[in-house]
């Protein structure tokens, strides 16, 4: 585990998202409409949907395939649906927006 | 002083002249009405249904006493007039009562026939007329006894399954080889027939009654085919002849029934009358619906309104037997310069019958299946040319471009087609009423628009569309649009209209949302609301608000990729436009290119980051975007036309041209599809498109609200225009109602479903609002027409479109502070 740099928090467009290549993990990283920073996998449990794409509202995001609601903090689908996508430790500090995630 | 106006018969013409007239203007006149029976106003038709003991006498009074009290009206029940005295101005009744009147309604209906047999005046030989006889039928009908029913028409067939439905055994006696003939030909006949006789009723065709015999009584029946039977009643339904004799006495000019005008008017210019006793332009009435017509010019005449004269009535019937469907009108026999049209199945008890006459229906006749009835009337009395319907047209409405209506009959209806025969009461009235008028029950629809009011027949139906109408009111829950809140599109619609608004969120206060931020459903509406109100110029569209289609202006697929479609106006492209697009593909190295059903080019597997660099690439060589993301418009397809085509009439690809130009850009509720086909063979496939042109020699027919989707739904027409910039201003006035008219993620088609296609042709066919929407079609698609594509590029907003790489290998891990 380890922090890493990513952007400014400016560059994430508020209740709106930019995605995050890792290696081979692709994370998307929400502003929700208070300023908060979410970091999410960028995969929806359902059927793989990017989640990136979709409308944020409150501290959730609904997909924009199929419309399930995953909640940004846990990654856990909302609501009738079940399922669950990982999520990543995220901070801002000094206007810059860092992640912890384990390197291999 | 009021004009006092005196009714001769309490009976149905007469009455709801009355109650058409107050409706109008209650206060004109002084009204008094005499009535032979000793009752209130009741439904006569209904009498079929008191005999078979469906209905009580309760349930077929149209009004009751105090609704005379209520009105002013003097009622004189059990008091027959005996005379008029037109010099007076008086009348006479049994009574002894003399009456002055400014105005006189003579309205009394007619006396059965009953053909000259012998023993035709004992006891218990009767007609089926009036409530009195029902009660003596319904004394008198003895189970070890048989019943006879004379005369094989609708009242024949009514009164002996009312019998029938007794239990006692019935005997129907017809002059000629098949029931019904006024109604129905041989193979209906026999149909019919054979339902009936499943009820226990014995048919005696081509016979009469030859002899009544008893003593006071009946006892015994002869028929013409000299067999006999025991038999205690005998029911004459053997036809109607106007009560005319109190206007004869009176020197009123009279033929077969009281002779009138256009405006129901006698010869005496004080003296009106209405009803089977009258002959209009050489035609007297035995059924309700014309009666009614003539009531209607009636009223609005005596009411001193502007009216157009009556002008006779297209007569179509049902018959009132449980379980037996049975529709005829018109021409229903035909003759050897008709044709027809047949489709039977003896075994399902199915038989439906058009009679053709220069590819119109001139007559119906439908057995055992009446769904379509209410079409078939319209395409009748519109003198529609059915021939390119003919092959299906017998399948009924649902079958035509299996549009998924199938069942669903209220819904597959157009405004203008009849629901209540007996007060030509279309489904547009009673959908009208419901909602100006706020009706909630059958009652209030019946009372209100008398749908249903009569024969009854129609009741069915005018519940599905009250439950249709109503929707979620009907179980007075409304449903709010999502779970954010309890208020449904038309009010919040409302809401934006009236106050004023910067961005959703200011919405969402206004109308106590119940969360913050709405959610995926709520927000795009409420935005689009807010774009359709403001236009582009006024109102920032939030592009968090909208979806990712409409957001990326690029369609995502199932992988995440995106596909790309530049606009290829009309369907028409050069050369040279082919080798960009192909140069452009291949820099891209896009997997897939695909013609769309639209008539564009398709490029697939495109990723996120790749966007912004082709849309540049192809902005460079004179691309827009297609907009195939778009709750906007989509394309205009067009056929070859007249360029090239052997049949074309009109000039389709510049037409579709021109009509892409005019109507790119601008947001609508939904997707928004167009065609213009360059002559009837439609080989754009202008009608199921939200807007379809088709050229013909004259000019175009313009055609609205179809749809190819899941549920195909083909267009209505909405009308032929002759000129080309006819068709560029309902272009743009049809677009811009639906804009602002329809509710979000609402399809033409599904708009004019709910609102009905009379609704939109109020407005589009009336020139002075057809030319306000075109206007404002113009005005919004003034900051609209912008290409999204170049716009997204030079405003910053594809910057978001790029990943940020991250290679752990060569970035740090870094320690931030506090950590
Ligand atoms: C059993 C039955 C079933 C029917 N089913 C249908 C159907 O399904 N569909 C349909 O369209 N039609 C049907 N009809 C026909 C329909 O009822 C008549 O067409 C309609 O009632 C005619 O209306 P009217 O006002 O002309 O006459 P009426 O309703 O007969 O009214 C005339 C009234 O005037 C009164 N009257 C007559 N002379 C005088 C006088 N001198 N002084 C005072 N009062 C007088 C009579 O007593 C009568 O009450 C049916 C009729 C019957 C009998
Ligand atoms: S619709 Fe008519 S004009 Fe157009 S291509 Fe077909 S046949 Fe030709
Ligand atoms: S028809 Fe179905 S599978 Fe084909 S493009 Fe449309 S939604 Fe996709
Ligand atoms: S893939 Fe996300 S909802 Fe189906």
């Amino acid at each position: 585990m380890a922090w890493y740099k990513i952007t400014e928090v400016e560059s994430i467009p508020s209740m709106g998202s930019r995605i995050v290549k890792i290696g081979e993990i692709e994370i998307a990283i929400f502003k929700t409409k208070d300023g908060s920073i979410f970091a999410i996998n960028n995969i929806c449990p359902h059927k793989q949907g990017k989640l990136s794409e979709g409308l944020v509202h409150e501290n959730v995001v609904t997909c924009p395939l199929h419309n399930w609601d995953v909640d940004l903090a846990s990654g856990e689908a909302l609501g009738n649906d079940s399922g669950c996508t990982n999520v990543y430790e995220s901070k801002i500090e000094d206007g810059l927006v860092y992640l912890n995630f384990i390197t291999k | 002083m009021k004009e006092k106006l005196v009714v001769i018969g309490n009976g149905m013409s007469g009455l709801r002249v009355i109650e058409d007239l107050l409706e109008l203007e209650n206060d004109k006149y002084d009204i008094t009405v005499y009535g032979d029976e000793p009752y209130v106003n009741y439904n006569r038709i209904m009498l079929s249904y008191i005999l078979s003991q469906e209905k009580t006498f309760e349930d077929t009074i149209i009004n009751h006493q105090s609704w005379y009290d209520e009105n002013n009206i003097t009622l004189n029940k059990g008091d027959k007039v005996v005379s008029i005295n037109k010099e007076d101005k008086t009348i006479t009744s049994k009574s002894g009562k003399i009456e002055s009147y400014d105005k006189l309604l003579i309205a009394t209906g007619s006396n059965p026939f009953i053909p000259t047999t012998p023993g035709s005046d004992l006891n218990n030989v009767i007609a089926f007329r009036n409530k009195a006889d029902v009660d003596t039928i319904i004394s008198t009908i003895d189970k070890s006894k048989t019943a006879v029913v004379v005369g094989g028409g609708l009242l024949g067939l009514e009164a002996a399954y009312g019998i029938a439905m007794h239990g006692v055994k019935t005997i129907l006696v017809h002059r000629s080889g098949s029931i019904l003939s006024q109604q129905l030909d041989t193979t209906g006949g026999r149909l019919l027939q054979k339902n009936l006789e499943s009820y226990g009723i014995e048919f005696k065709l081509n016979t009469t009654v030859k002899e009544i015999s008893g003593t006071t009584e009946v006892e015994t029946v002869t028929f013409s085919d000299g067999k006999s039977v025991e038999s205690n009643i005998v029911v004459f339904a053997t036809g109607i002849i106007p009560n005319k004799e109190l206007a004869i006495d009176a020197g009123l000019e009279s033929k077969k029934g009281i002779l009138v005008d256009d405006f129901m008017k006698t010869s005496d210019e004080s003296i009106f009358a209405v009803g089977e006793c009258v002959e209009h332009n050489g035609n007297t009435y035995g059924l309700v619906a014309p009666l009614y017509e003539q009531g209607k010019v009636l009223a609005k005449k005596l009411a001193g309104k502007e009216v157009e004269g009556y002008s006779g009535s297209t007569l179509s019937t049902r018959l009132k037997i449980s379980g037996v469907d049975l529709f005829s009108a018109g021409d229903y026999l035909g003759d050897e310069t008709t044709e027809e049209l047949i489709l039977l199945d003896e075994k399902v008890g199915v038989y439906k019958k058009l009679v053709i006459y220069d590819n119109k229906i001139i007559g119906i006749v439908l057995y055992g299946d009446t769904a379509d009835a209410s079409w078939y009337l319209k395409l009748l009395k519109e003198h529609t040319d059915i021939s390119d319907l003919r092959t299906k047209i017998l399948f009924g409405k649902s079958a035509l471009g299996d549009s998924g209506h199938g069942g669903d009959d209220v819904n597959s209806m157009s405004d203008d087609e009849e629901v209540c025969g007996c007060n030509g009461v279309c489904k547009g009235d009673i959908v009208n009423a419901i909602k100006d008028k706020d009706l909630k029950s059958l009652d209030d629809v019946k009372g209100c628009t008398k749908a249903g009011a009569s024969c009854g027949s129609c009741i069915g139906l005018v519940e599905q569309i009250l439950v249709n109408t109503l929707g979620d009111e009907y179980d007075n829950t409304p449903q709010g649009i999502c779970g954010c809140t309890d208020k449904g599109h038309a009010e919040i619609k409302q809401i934006i209209d009236e106050g004023d608004f910067d961005n959703v969120y200011d919405v969402f206060k206004k109308a106590q949302w119940k969360t913050e931020d709405g959610c995926a459903k709520c927000r795009p509406a409420v935005n689009y609301y807010l774009l359709a109100k403001y236009n582009d110029d006024k109102y920032m569209n939030d592009k968090r608000s909208a979806l990712v289609n409409d957001r990326n202006f690029a369609n995502i697929q199932k992988d995440g990729t995106y596909s790309v479609v530049p606009r290829i106006w009309g369907g028409l492209t050069t050369p040279k436009e082919l080798k960009d697009i192909a140069d452009i593909a291949v820099k891209y190295e896009v997997p897939t290119i695909k013609f769309t059903g639209g008539q564009r080019l398709d490029m697939f597997g495109v990723t996120k980051e790749q966007l912004a660099p082709m849309w540049k690439d192809l902005n460079d060589c004179g691309f827009v975007s297609g907009q195939a993301y778009a709750k906007g418009l989509r394309t205009v397809k067009t056929c070859v036309g007249n360029t090239y085509c052997r049949f074309g009439t009109q000039d389709s690809m510049g037409m579709g041209v021109k009509l892409e130009k005019l109507t790119w850009g601008s947001w609508t509720p939904h997707k928004y599809k167009i065609a213009v086909s360059g002559c009837p063979r439609n080989c754009a496939e202008a009608t199921i498109k939200d807007f379809g042109v088709i050229g013909v020699d004259s000019g175009w027919e313009l055609h609205i609200a179809g749809n190819g989707g899941i549920k195909v739904r083909v267009t209505d027409l909405l009308c032929k225009v002759e000129t080309e910039e006819e068709v560029y201003e309902y272009t743009k006035a049809f677009m811009q109602f639906y804009r602002e008219d329809a509710y979000y993620l609402e399809r033409t088609a599904h708009w004019i479903e709910r609102v009905g296609l009379q609704y939109i042709k109020d407005d589009m066919l009336n020139e002075e609002k057809r030319k306000y929407w075109a206007a404002r079609f113009d005005e919004s698609q003034k900051s609209a027409q912008v290409d999204p594509w170049a716009k997204a590029i030079e405003d910053g907003f594809t910057k978001e479109f790029d990943k940020i790489v991250i290679n752990p290998e060569d970035s740090h891990s870094f320690e931030p502070k506090g950590v």
